[in-house]
């Protein structure tokens, strides 16, 4: 007995190696399997992400005035923007910015086919941190040292075209997506 | 000093039985009996009044869970309905408040006084280290904790802290939304930061036991940072620290009660007793005092990332502590020059506080009319303080300072005797 391959003494190292990695795997397998719902579980469930469109009506907007309305839980912000305003915007060197953009690619056209530079649409959130930055007519101070937004949590300045100009925030206020679907009515989301 | 022998002796038939089976009243017992050094000051019994704040949060939170809603409809009416109509709610509500205030007080204390008597250093790291893991997961519960009440400050803070993860290169939006379960902060968030806030306390106690149990191991650290060296150098814990520990929690119970009685709102933010909306920012988004400090660390560079990296390192240091402090000497009575260092780290850490709760383009030092230092270059200063005191002057000082000369024991520090250097301070 004791001489054969199958005595106690003989250990089969590869074979006990194998069985050791296999079942192993098996179980790295198994624990993926179920970490993967315990963990994805946390992303946006379907109603979450599916409740994300909204229409807002332009012609409601005075010149110099700004909407704001709640879009997948944060704010938009529609500016209806003065001749002033626009010029301004449109006047920066683009190469001048931290994150540069011109006037018009912070447009989307209207049924007509045209960029209509009065209507700035945006989402109200600060690339920054996420505060809601101030940008009332009419308020001091609220209009921010480049006379668009200001954030008030970490002093970030945004130009007339929500493009960032001084502060912290990395990126210019977010353009959500939206189309005209009337000639005075865009659907955000 | 590891591993006391243990000299309790079952006495009952029953007591017995259990020794042998169950030896849990062994394990009681040789923790009250556990050789203490006999030359423990006050600044070491903001341990036992750190598990007693640990207790109160959690039994005051559980009692809070059973009125509370985490629904954004009405989980800010809940905490009101808690105070005004729910029996002793009025007085509960505001314990779980102010005890997370004065449980951060206690664990600041304790931090410094490790920082100062050097208990961080062999071999207390493991101490000191599940020290920095129990203070992570307090802010975080905190955090979480702060968002329950839906007030604007609650959701704008939540909104902030989970912005920062948007500064995560790549996955960073995706780990935001993957972290709120929606666009923004909403009714998904305020339910699982509920659920964990219940949670962590729990995680808290696990490591406090491992905190508790490595200091057992490796024995205390003491005032004059020398190993006790005979029986005469130790104390029973019980009574002569229970006692010690108890006159201590007395007086942090009146101060306690200070607050809860009289000034249950003090250390809140007057914006929180407004409810959440999300369409308006407070125009002055400030932390809990606890957290001012990283805060101004946070704004003191102009980049988000890198602000959020000093942040994070502001913490991480702290886990390195032990092998950047490269002296042998543990107390600071015994080093004259890094005193004064750690003396200046104390005030600087005022002063970042002072700079979170400012608008950083105000001035804090004016020098002349309308000008002078303002809180944004005094946070940056004061930042690279914080940072040096770890990563240049601690390293540094070990290696060039002279100490002075240690006392031959603990017994000799403490009665006199030739070699007893500064022990009377």
């Amino acid at each position: 007995m004791s001489d054969t391959e199958h005595s106690h003494d003989h250990v089969d190292e590869e074979k006990r190696d194998f069985i050791y990695i296999a079942a192993g795997a098996v179980a790295a397998v198994g624990a993926g399997a179920i970490g993967w719902p315990l963990v994805t579980q946390m992303s946006m469930a379907a109603d979450t992400k599916a409740a994300g469109s909204i229409e807002i009506d332009l012609s409601n907007i005075d010149e110099g005035s700004q909407v704001k309305s709640l879009w997948r839980g944060k704010p938009v912000f529609v500016r209806h923007r003065t001749p002033e305003e626009i010029a301004e915007a449109e006047a920066v060197d683009v190469a001048t910015l931290p994150d540069p953009a011109t006037d018009n690619e912070r447009l989307m056209p209207n049924k007509a086919g045209k960029l209509d530079p009065r209507f700035l649409v945006m989402v109200g959130v600060c690339t920054h941190f996420g505060c809601v930055p101030i940008g009332e007519q009419g308020k001091v101070d609220a209009l921010g040292e480049y006379g668009g937004w200001y954030c008030p949590c970490h002093g970030s300045h945004y130009d007339t075209a929500g493009r960032i100009r001084k502060g912290p925030a990395p990126e210019n206020l977010v353009i959500p997506p939206y189309e005209f679907i009337s000639d005075t009515v865009i659907k955000v989301g | 000093m590891s591993g006391h022998l243990s000299t309790y002796e079952p006495k009952y038939g029953v007591t017995k039985w259990l020794d042998k089976r169950l030896p849990i009243i062994r394990m009681g017992a040789d923790f009250m009996t556990y050789p203490s050094p006999r030359n423990l000051n006050y600044w070491w019994t903001f341990g036992g009044i750190l598990t007693l704040c640990l207790m109160v949060q959690i039994i005051t939170g559980v009692i809070l869970a059973m009125h509370y809603t985490a629904n954004v409809d009405v989980a800010f009416a809940d905490v009101q309905r808690i105070r005004r109509d729910v029996p002793f709610g009025w007085l509960i509500q505001p314990m779980h408040a102010v005890g997370a205030a004065m449980f951060f007080f206690a664990v600041y204390v304790h931090m410094f006084r490790g920082l100062y008597y050097g208990s961080y250093k062999a071999p207390r790291e493991m101490i000191w280290i599940l020290g920095c893991i129990i203070y992570l997961i307090m802010m975080a519960t905190a955090f979480l904790g702060y968002t329950l009440p839906w007030g604007q400050m609650s959701f704008w803070g939540a909104t902030v802290i989970s912005n920062f993860f948007t500064a995560v290169p790549f996955v960073g939006d995706s780990l935001q939304q993957w972290i709120l379960g929606g666009y923004s902060v909403d009714n998904p968030t305020l339910n699982r930061f509920f659920a964990l806030h219940f949670l962590l306390p729990f995680v808290i106690a696990a490591v406090v036991g491992l905190h508790v149990w490595a200091m057992h191991h490796a024995g205390q650290n003491n005032p004059v940072g020398i190993e006790p060296k005979s029986k005469e150098d130790t104390l029973a814990f019980h009574p002569y620290y229970t006692v010690k520990d108890a006159f201590a929690v007395v007086v942090f119970l009146l101060i306690f009660a200070f607050f809860i009685f009289y000034y249950p709102d003090a250390l809140g933010h007057a914006d929180n007793y407004i409810e959440a909306d999300p369409l308006a920012t407070p125009a002055h988004i400030v932390p809990e005092w606890y957290f001012l400090p990283f805060y101004a660390i946070l704004r003191a560079v102009p980049d988000k990332l890198m602000g959020l990296l000093l942040m994070v390192g502001a913490i991480a240091v702290l886990f390195i502590l032990p092998w950047l402090d490269t002296s042998k000497v543990r107390s600071m009575r015994f080093r004259p020059v890094t005193r004064i260092w750690f003396i200046l780290f104390l005030i600087n850490s005022f002063i970042l506080g002072w700079c979170g709760a400012a608008t950083p383009s105000d001035i804090a030092i004016p020098m002349g009319e309308d000008k002078g230092l303002n809180f944004l270059w005094l946070s940056r200063i004061s930042t690279l303080y914080y940072f040096a005191y770890f990563l240049l002057i601690l390293p540094i000082m070990g290696m060039i300072e002279k100490p002075k000369e240690l006392p031959e024991s603990i017994t000799k520090s403490v009665l006199g005797g030739a070699s007893s250097g500064g022990a009377a301070s």
